[in-house]
């Protein structure tokens, strides 16, 4: 068996780079490597399955440990039904935020208010550009209560705030 | 008016409702709301307008929504520019007693709050000349029952987006079921995570892709059970 046979591949959304990468180095797994897809797939989560495929198809060769770091993601079952074909695991849940609060965290909250908004720290940095530009409310932003109508609550799955996070989040 | 803009009362009838199959693309509410009011200055019944301008021009956007060259944004557009014609309309559909062809009852499931593509069915099911009662988002077991028995509807039809929650339309189903009125009532399910195969497994008449053939499905379902003598109301 090779060095590179016990290695693990994590292929994960843009949007947890930076927390999954600060997992790995915190704990000193020298033994994960992490690739991310764009972040922006969330925005057509129907090309979700067939980037991950892509990725899954070129590591064959050199993994035989992957774990995809998303979760459904708005795939609609369609990256489980990939990911149980080539027998790899994912993050549990709709979406791949919800690891930050843990599984029941999210689910507890989800129970208390369906229509509530989640912020991470990637979506706060970068909320104008892949929401807000993403929806196309840059052009039309009379389309803002029929996206976000429904919506009560904004809860933020903060993981590293800084003063800059924290002031964009609750500017939404 | 800008010199460069059109003049709609400038155009013949064809050309005023291709103009605005045109308009509805382009999300344009006050063209079609102007469009409407010259049509029916020149006679066209209501239902004419309906059909020939709203719903076709809403097909159009469909077909291009499904086959990736509209987005999103680009049918929400069009969705609200029709919900303006169709403002226009509605009391003359209702003043001229129109025979609705069936009766909807829809809803987003419980857990789930997204409603686009639920309004969106639920639109063009009205355009298409159903009578749709919308309960809204969150909707539980108990609410559809409730509006079920109401309303006496043809059609139950429920949304969910999340894979989290559309387990919940076959709790519903097994609630119809438990109170034996299952059968009363089409069930038609449909939303992004959804396929044919979830459908069935959950025991509904039909699982429908987009609006479009949710409404040709319902217009089909429902003719077919007066055809076999399927509903008592």
């Amino acid at each position: 068996m090779s060095d590179e046979d016990d290695r693990l591949l994590v292929i994960a959304c843009g949007a947890l780079a930076r927390e999954v990468l600060d997992v790995v180095r915190l704990n000193s797994l020298d033994w994960v490597d992490v690739e991310c897809l764009p972040a922006n797939l969330h925005n057509t989560p129907d090309l979700i399955p067939a980037a991950v495929e892509a990725r899954l198809d070129a590591a064959e060769e050199r993994y035989r440990n992957v774990f995809v770091g998303y979760a459904d993601c708005g795939t609609g079952g369609l990256l489980d039904r990939l990911l149980e074909a080539r027998g790899v695991g994912r993050l549990p849940g709709a979406h791949c935020y919800e690891f930050y609060a843990t599984g029941p965290g999210f689910s507890d909250l989800h129970d208390r208010e369906p229509g509530t908004f989640y912020l991470t720290d990637f979506l706060a940095h970068h909320f104008d550009r892949l929401v807000w530009a993403g929806l196309g409310l840059d052009r039309w932003p009379d389309l803002r209560d029929t996206y976000f109508g429904n919506y009560h609550r904004l809860v933020y799955l903060s993981q590293v705030p800084t003063s800059d996070l924290v002031e964009r989040a609750s500017g939404r | 008016m800008a010199d460069d803009e059109l003049d709609l009362n400038s155009l013949s009838d064809p050309d005023l409702a291709n103009q605005m199959h045109d308009d509805l693309y382009d999300g344009l509410a006050d063209e079609i709301v102007e469009g409407t009011e010259i049509l029916l200055s020149r006679g066209w019944d209501a239902q004419r307008v309906l059909n020939d301008a709203l719903v076709e021009g809403m097909r159009i956007v469909g077909i291009d929504f499904r086959d990736g060259i509209l987005f999103v944004p680009e049918v929400l557009l069009a969705a609200n520019a029709m919900k303006a014609g169709m403002e226009v309309l509605r009391p003359l559909l209702a003043e001229t007693g129109a025979q609705t062809i069936g009766k909807v009852v829809i809803g987003t499931v419980k857990g789930d709050i997204h409603d686009i593509g639920k309004n969106l069915v639920a639109m063009m099911l009205e355009g298409a000349g159903f009578e749709v009662i919308n309960l809204g988002i969150n909707t539980d077991a108990d609410e559809f029952i409730a509006a079920l028995d109401e309303h006496k509807p043809d059609i139950l039809g429920m949304s969910a987006l999340l894979t989290t929650t559309m387990p919940y339309m076959k709790v519903v189903i097994e609630a119809l079921k438990e109170k034996n009125i299952r059968d009363d009532y089409i069930v038609m399910v449909g939303g992004a995570p959804l396929n044919e195969e979830f459908g069935q497994a959950i025991g509904a008449d039909a699982y429908c892709r987009d609006a479009a053939v949710a409404t040709e499905t319902a217009e089909a379902l429902v003719l077919a059970r007066r055809l076999t003598g399927g509903e008592d109301q």
